[in-house]
């Protein structure tokens, strides 16, 4: 019987599996297992958590692969991993470690100040950062079969996503509300192919599944994300920088899954101890990740 | 009509669109109230781990085995057909291998022989297989001699994902035999 691998399908499909979940960055293989047996969805492998990446400064690249391949043993749900962005290479890499989903991530130094990774190119699907709509628009036009809003990595502070997730479905709700002459200008203000522009008007949603990262770390912040439009959450730094990240890790969980029902995040939220200590974003200065893309 | 379906991760909301275009009304179905009162069941594609985990969090273990019990029809898709088999539910008498095709650079896409509707493509992701089958399961679809959807009384669970696609058949099978009164 003849099998088609890897076609846009089945690579935006596995987003759709992971929809209303949570997806954990992990950087041990004891890590991974504390997330899946918290009930994440997937877990992301990296070096450090961006809080790490942030306080010690220096160049972030893909992580070594025996950590990559310690992690995919350790676990049975899918793992992802990141690559820099524009990195080729490190792509390459990670596909031939077949990991599960590969994130072009802003959260590690970019390697191409121009392009970003043609994706299409790639069998293994992409997740890209966007902090609007024309970004992600031009993501998925590169490839990416899944998109998270960037938000601010590794501060704690979900102000960021939260202007990020503002945008893109903002933006969305116009494009569906104009009239069909009036869509390439649209295409022009963004920066975006016409079709996709016609194709998000129509649906009144992005063609791939939309997540949320950067700066969740409480069970509030993820319904927060959740009803803004999110389809599920990232979080990285705020689970294993938190007093108990096992609990917190469920607590994220279960507030993701009933992020409509206040009685139920607030049962999850009790006696958490310390979330992650955050970061205003005004004291980052000039050193933002989510600017890191175009 | 109304169709529950198991709505604590996964593609949930696809497959109430599904059940929507066929004239049902769906209903999200996360804790064990939500289960009063349905015609029929769905338990989508997602993590199976994660939504075994759900499934224990909520209650819902023993609210669900009795409500399948009653004969209610029940449509599994990929993490659907694990959680119906013997390690979860025990609704089906099958054993399934998690993940059987391999990672996500092996999920393919593939156009199938479905026993009773004939030609039928389908969307495997990390899919499983049904590995070992009760004298009761009726295969009615095989991959490479492997079984990828199974049919025992009113419980169909497949391995893949109808609800990716815009072949409704499956979706169409539970609502018709909704219509049916088992119990």
């Amino acid at each position: 019987m003849s099998r088609d691998v890897a076609t846009f399908r089945v690579k935006a499909g596995l987003a759709e599996m992971l929809k209303g979940g949570v997806i954990m960055d992990v950087v041990t293989p004891e890590e991974a297992m504390v997330a899946e047996a918290a009930g994440a969805v997937a877990v992301m492998a990296l070096e450090r958590v961006p809080a790490d990446i942030r306080r010690d400064g220096g160049v972030a690249r893909m992580s070594d692969p025996s950590m990559i391949e310690g992690i995919k043993e350790a676990v049975t749900i899918p793992v992802m991993a990141k690559a820099r962005i524009g990195h080729i290479a490190e792509a390459q890499v990670l596909q031939a470690l077949e990991v599960d989903y590969i994130d072009e991530s802003e959260v590690l130094t970019p390697a191409d100040e121009a392009h970003h990774i043609d994706k299409w190119r790639f069998e293994i699907p992409f997740v890209c950062g966007a902090t609007n709509l024309g970004e992600a628009l031009r993501r998925i036009s590169e490839g990416a079969a899944m998109i998270r809003s960037k938000g601010e990595a590794g501060t704690g502070n979900v102000v960021e996503a939260v202007r990020h997730m503002r945008s893109i479905t903002g933006d969305i709700r116009r494009l569906a509300s104009l009239p069909e002459e009036e869509l390439y200008a649209a295409a022009k203000d963004h920066q975006v192919p016409i079709d996709l522009v016609r194709d998000v008007a129509a649906r009144c949603r992005l063609p791939v599944v939309l997540f949320c990262a950067g700066g969740i770390a409480t069970p509030a912040d993820a319904a927060l994300m959740m009803q803004l439009g999110a389809e599920g959450n990232f979080v990285g730094s705020g689970i294993f920088k938190s007093e108990d990240p096992g609990r917190t890790a469920r607590a994220i969980v279960e507030a993701t899954t009933h992020y409509d029902d206040p009685k139920r995040v607030a049962a999850a939220s009790r006696g958490l101890g310390s979330a992650m200590a955050g970061i205003e974003i005004s004291a980052l200065g000039d050193g933002l990740l989510q600017d890191r893309g175009w | 009509m109304v169709v529950g379906v198991l709505a604590l991760q996964g593609d949930f909301e696809a497959h109430a669109a599904a059940l929507a275009d066929l004239g049902a009304q769906p209903r999200r179905v996360r804790v064990p109230v939500d289960l009063e009162g349905l015609d029929a069941l769905v338990i989508p594609g997602g993590e199976s781990t994660t939504i075994s985990k759900g499934i224990e969090r909520e209650g819902l273990d023993a609210p669900l085995r009795d409500l399948v019990a009653t004969g209610i029809p029940v449509l599994g898709t990929c993490a659907g057909l694990i959680l119906l088999g013997r390690e979860h539910l025990g609704a089906l008498d099958v054993a399934s291998r998690r993940n059987a095709f391999g990672r996500q650079l092996q999920s393919f896409e593939a156009d199938i022989d479905f026993e009773g509707l004939g030609p039928m493509h389908a969307v495997f992701i990390r899919a499983p297989w049904v590995e070992e089958a009760g004298a009761e399961v009726e295969v009615l679809a095989e991959i490479d001699g492997h079984p990828v959807a199974v049919r025992q009384g009113n419980i169909l669970a497949v391995a893949f994902h109808p609800e990716l696609t815009d072949d409704r058949r499956l979706h169409a099978w539970l609502v018709e035999k909704a219509k049916v009164p088992a119990r």
